[in-house]
Formats: C-alpha cells, sequence, structure tokens
C-alpha cells in the first residue's frame, strides 16, 4: 500500500503547544513540507524567535537556534555568511520582526542577505498575553489598546512589504495567509519559492503569513478567520508585493 | 600563549591594531563592528585585514545587531569578534548575556571612554563593573582581559579566542581609548596560534547531516531545567577560577604598600614604583591581566606581609571593592583615581604612596 499522507521528515512527532485554531502550526508545517521538498533538510540552520514560536526546536527535525527577540536577521547574516551553503531561515513573528528587530530586518534585507524569512503576522503580541503590535488595526482592541487601537497616539498599521519593497537589495516579497486550505496551498507556493531562491543564490526573500491567534483576536477559532477576511486583509492585501524575477 | 625565543622584527602599532591582528591570526572567522571613537581604527584595520584573508567583515546598523552577528557566527562554531566603546558595550550586553546563556564562545572588545552617557572620547576604565560582574541580566560571567601594552593586547586577544572556546563563555578584551590610540612596538612572530579548527566543537550548528538535529538555547522552562544550567555555567565559572586567573607582580615579596593597577594606569604606577624604589621606598606593584577572574588568590597572599594596598583606577573606584573583598580586612586599602576621562599622573600617584607610607 502506497502511503500519500504521512508527517513530514523535518518534522518531529510530538503534540503541540499551540492553541487551538493557531497558524502557527499551519505554517511549520508547510515550512517543514517544502524543506522534504527540497531536499534540504540535512543543509537546514533554522532562526527560532522570540514569541510563541521560540520551541519551534521542539517541533522541527532539523538545527535549530533561538535568537535575542528581533535579531533573527542579524543572527541569520552572520551564518549564511559564513556557511553558504547551508539553508538558512528565520521565522518570526509581527512583534519580533516588525517592532524590536525592524533595524535588523532592513538593514538585512538591504544588505541582500541571500536568507529566507517566514514572518507570522498574526496582528498582536501573542506570547506576552494579546498586546498590541505594530500590525494591530486601527481601532483593533488588545490588552494595551483598551479602546482600540488609535492612530493618533499609537500610529497606524505597518505593512513591511511595502515597506521594504523600495529597497534594491531586496529579491521577493509575497504576501499570503493560512485560514483556508485553498490559501494554506498558495501559502505553499510562496514559501517553496522563498527557499529556492535562497538556493538559487537569488536573495533576500520574504514570505509574510497572516495568521489566526484566535485567543487574541476573536476568543473562537471562527471568529478568528473572520476577522481576517472582513477586516485584516482590507488593510494587507496578498499577493506578490515584489519579484525581480 | 607559548613564546619562543629567538628575536624577530618589530611592527609599530596602536593597541587597537594589535588587538585586530591578533583577532586575525587566532583565526577570527567574522567581524563586525559599529563606527565609535576611541576605537575606530580597529574597525578600519579589520576591514582591510579580513578582506585580504577571503574572511567576513560586517558593518553592522547598530552594536546589538554586531554582537547577534558574532552569536550567528559563533553557533556555527566559527569563530567571531566585536569590538565598541563604552556606550557601544552597553548595547551588546543583550547579546552578551545570550551568549553565556547559550554557552557560546565569542570575543568582545572594549575600547572604554569616559561615561556615564555619552560622555567623552577620553581613555577611561569606568566600565569596570559592567564587564566583570555580569554586565547584562542573568547570573553569569564572562572572561574579561586587561592588557597594558599593544604587544600584550595581541597576545591577550589570541588568548581571549582560546579560552572562549575552551570553556564555551565569551571572552572580553578591556582596554582603554589610551592604549587603543597609542603606538607600539609589537613582536609578531614570537606569538604561537592555535588552529582554530583544531578544536572539536560538536555542538555547533551545521546542518543535520548524518547525526540528530541540534539547538542552541538559552530558553528553559522545564521546572528546574533553568537552575541546574546556571548551576552548570557556575561549575565552568569555578573551573575558570581555579586555571586561568592572571597577573604579574612586581617588587611585592618585600613591599610595605602594594599599588594594585590594571591597564594604562598600571604603566603610570609601574613608573611611579620604580621612581620611589630608586629612593629606598619599598613599594610594588600589582597588576591584575585577567579582571575576571579576579587574582584574589594571590592579593590574600601579598595581604600577609603588607600592610597597605593602594589602589589606581581610572574611575572613582570600581576595582577597589575587589581588592578590598580579597584583602578581607587583613589590611589598608586605599584609593586613588580620575575619573571622566582624567588620567593619575605619575606624581599623583608618587605623592599618594608617600602619603600612605606616612
Ligand atoms: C527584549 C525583550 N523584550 C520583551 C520580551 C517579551 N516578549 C516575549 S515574546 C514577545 C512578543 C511576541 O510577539 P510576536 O513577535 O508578535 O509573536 P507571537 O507570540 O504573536 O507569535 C515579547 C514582547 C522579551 N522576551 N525580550
Ligand atoms: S497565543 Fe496566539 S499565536 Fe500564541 S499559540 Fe496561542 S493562538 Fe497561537
Amino acid at each position: 500500500m502506497k502511503k500519500i499522507f504521512q508527517r513530514p521528515k523535518s518534522m518531529q512527532d510530538v503534540a503541540t503547544h499551540y492553541c487551538a485554531g493557531c497558524g502557527h502550526g499551519i505554517i511549520h508545517r508547510l515550512v517543514a513540507e517544502i524543506i522534504d521538498e527540497l531536499k534540504v533538510r540535512e543543509k537546514v540552520i533554522a532562526i527560532a524567535p522570540v514569541g510563541c514560536a521560540v520551541i519551534a526546536y521542539d517541533y522541527w527535525n532539523f538545527d535549530v537556534t533561538e535568537a535575542a527577540h528581533g535579531r533573527c536577521p542579524a543572527v541569520a547574516t552572520a551564518i549564511k555568511r559564513l556557511r553558504p551553503n547551508n539553508v538558512v531561515f528565520t521565522y518570526q513573528g509581527d512583534g519580533d520582526l516588525a517592532s524590536i528587530g525592524i533595524a535588523e530586518t532592513i538593514h538585512a534585507a538591504n544588505r541582500g542577505e541571500n536568507i529566507t524569512v517566514i514572518f507570522v503576522n498574526n496582528g498582536v503580541y501573542g506570547m506576552t498575553g494579546g498586546q498590541m503590535a505594530p500590525t494591530t488595526l486601527i481601532g483593533q482592541k488588545t490588552a494595551t489598546s483598551p479602546l482600540g487601537r488609535n492612530a493618533v497616539c499609537d500610529g497606524n498599521p505597518i505593512k513591511m512589504l511595502e515597506m521594504l519593497a523600495v529597497l534594491d537589495g531586496v529579491k521577493y516579497l509575497e504576501r499570503v495567509t493560512v485560514y483556508s486550505p485553498q490559501h494554506v496551498l498558495k501559502a505553499k507556493q510562496a514559501i517553496r519559492k522563498a527557499f529556492r531562491n535562497q538556493i538559487e543564490n537569488k536573495g533576500f526573500s520574504m514570505v509574510e503569513i497572516i495568521s489566526m491567534c484566535p485567543i487574541y483576536t476573536g476568543r473562537s477559532v471562527e471568529a478568528s478567520i473572520e476577522w481576517i477576511k472582513e477586516r485584516v486583509l482590507k488593510d494587507y492585501p496578498l499577493g506578490v508585493i515584489k519579484d525581480k524575477g | 600563549m607559548k613564546t619562543k625565543k629567538t628575536t624577530h622584527k618589530k611592527h609599530l602599532m596602536t593597541g587597537n591594531e594589535a588587538i585586530g591582528e591578533g583577532a586575525v591570526r587566532a583565526g577570527c572567522d567574522l567581524y563586525a563592528g559599529y563606527p565609535i571613537t576611541p576605537q575606530n581604527e580597529l574597525t578600519a584595520f579589520m576591514a582591510k585585514r579580513m578582506a585580504e584573508k577571503k574572511r567576513i567583515f560586517i558593518q553592522s546598523e547598530s552594536e546589538i545587531s554586531a554582537i547577534s552577528m558574532v552569536f550567528g557566527a559563533s553557533l556555527t562554531g566559527k569563530r567571531a569578534m566585536t569590538s565598541s566603546s563604552s556606550p557601544g558595550i552597553s548595547l551588546k550586553q543583550e547579546g552578551i548575556s545570550y551568549l553565556a546563556g547559550c554557552r557560546l564562545p565569542g570575543v568582545i572588545v572594549n575600547v572604554m571612554r569616559g561615561g556615564p552617557g555619552l560622555g567623552n572620547i577620553s581613555p577611561s576604565q569606568a566600565d569596570y563593573f559592567q564587564a566583570t560582574k555580569g554586565g547584562g541580566h542573568g547570573d553569569y560571567h564572562i572572561i574579561v582581559l586587561a592588557p597594558s601594552s599593544a604587544e600584550e593586547a595581541m597576545s591577550l586577544t589570541i588568548l581571549a579566542f582560546d579560552l572562549a572556546d575552551t570553556y564555551r563563555c565569551p571572552a572580553m578584551i578591556l582596554t582603554d581609548g589610551m592604549l587603543g590610540q597609542m603606538m607600539e612596538p609589537v613582536e609578531i612572530s614570537k606569538f604561537k596560534f592555535k588552529d582554530s579548527r583544531s578544536i572539536n566543537k560538536k555542538w555547533a550548528l551545521t546542518g543535520a547531516k548524518g547525526r540528530k538535529p541540534q539547538s542552541i538555547k538559552s530558553l528553559y522552562l522545564k521546572p528546574g531545567g533553568l537552575e541546574s544550567h546556571n548551576l552548570r555555567l557556575q561549575a565552568t565559572y569555578e573551573e575558570i577560577k581555579k586555571r586561568e586567573t592572571r597577573s604579574e607582580s612586581l617588587y611585592c615579596n618585600d613591599a610595605e604598600l602594594i599599588v594594585v593597577a590594571y591597564g594604562t594606569v598600571s604603566r603610570i604606577a609601574r613608573a611611579a614604583i620604580k621612581q620611589l624604589r630608586s629612593r629606598g621606598k619599598r613599594v610594588g606593584l600589582l597588576r591584575p591581566i585577567s579582571l575576571w577572574p579576579f587574582p584574589e588568590k594571590v592579593l590574600k597572599k601579598y595581604a600577609k606581609g603588607t600592610k597597605r594596598f593602594l589602589v589606581s583606577e581610572m574611575s572613582t573606584g570600581q576595582m577597589v571593592e575587589d581588592v578590598r573583598l580579597a584583602i578581607e580586612g587583613q589590611a589598608k586599602v586605599a584609593f586613588h583615581g580620575r575619573p571622566g576621562g582624567g588620567i593619575p599622573t605619575q606624581k599623583e600617584i608618587e605623592d599618594k604612596i608617600l602619603r600612605c607610607l606616612r
């Protein structure tokens, strides 16, 4: 009998600690499937963020390091420069990548580091209890914007891909989401491309994944999906933002 | 560090350049830095030398990024260094704490300037506390070596790489703007260099080829996990204390008063002591070379026969606390210091010694 569906070799056989309906698990698996598909599991060095995904090494079956909050792109820069034959990627939340680590993100992109960045935008700081993130929408209530995000004092949601697109060093930027099976398939294509680019030495590639955090954006899994469909995607349109070919 | 007994050609270089050349010869694979005076010569030197050697030089966007690059390099088993001066070293503390927590080697150079805040760009020793007591968050130490000449800056830099690798612990060269920018002859060929590739770093992340996946982490969430991790770190620190404490003593055996000073101040104190010896005064010099681990045993030993100690620093008194702790009240400890970029003069130290002896 032929097995047509199984756990990717790049995933370990363990129970998840993520909340029900969380996007991290789906995205971990997509990354693992692509790494299997591209046959680079033994070459991967991944950099986990500070955030809910910090213990990604408990799920993935390849080499993973932690980094200080937001510093993943700087850590990845050094690894990739010294070991260009390894496949180096960072996996970061929106607090990690777009707030505390925004300088590291912009400068790694601007240097055109040949790395892959998996950017999980769930609109909040999940790990610390649902505070406002740089990507939180205007009017969105969080632990630290109890009356809703207010542009006057909180600023507007940051669009990282649109910001990075103007940098010459950047090769490929695409925004995807994972709330439905169709979107998961599209997300997988984008992730594949971002890894392929690195393997083909094409340069800095980043995929932003609009992800669900049911605990802090809607309380139920369905509501968090509704939230993405009705609200988030209006501010964060899906699609390729930049592709230098 | 082993030295050969033959005489060789001397090179005239600044302390900053000597550190750079030491790093290159120690097999530093990656250097990352951000401009700040008075260590700019070192970054510029590395930009040139690392390119010549086809190694990695990166001018990072900040000191935080530079130390994170050292972290990245180090976790793959390569040798890496970053350098800065006081304000920049404050920013590196995050990364230093992570290096310590993840048990990663890495060399950090602090060419100290006056503080606090932006301070000034004059030589200073005001970052002693920061360097020797941890500096960042958590219960940890790093190895801290304090050269007093360009030649020693080179040899201690090489030693810093070796010790960092041996103990899987970050190591710092703590020097100041005076030593960093002053030119002195250095006899490069007398140093013996270890080949970094000969050290087996089984823990390094290189891709899980032919082995199980590995991780580098400082997060320990299971009950008791972080406590045992901390105890293991402390066990390493005890080893380092036992084996790697270094100091130099001059005329200490019969001294009525021993001056304790490191780096630039030790040079000034040495001149003062030689002058007073020529006038028949029984004074000696104890120069800590490793500031952490601190040479407390040697001090304790001398405290049995010496009534007085004088600590001199380019600060309002930081190392003096460690001297008092080591001596445990067995002798009197006086202090003479100049903060904010002031440098104690030979005359000041001589006068202070004479007053203490009275
Ligand atoms: C220097 C520092 N500041 C703050 C924190 C606390 N902290 C842990 S995770 C996190 C934010 C995580 O949010 P995000 O990056 O959006 O990831 P998520 O948990 O939502 O996946 C913060 C602020 C920290 N660990 N280190
Ligand atoms: S808090 Fe949000 S991001 Fe974190 S595991 Fe739960 S659902 Fe996922």
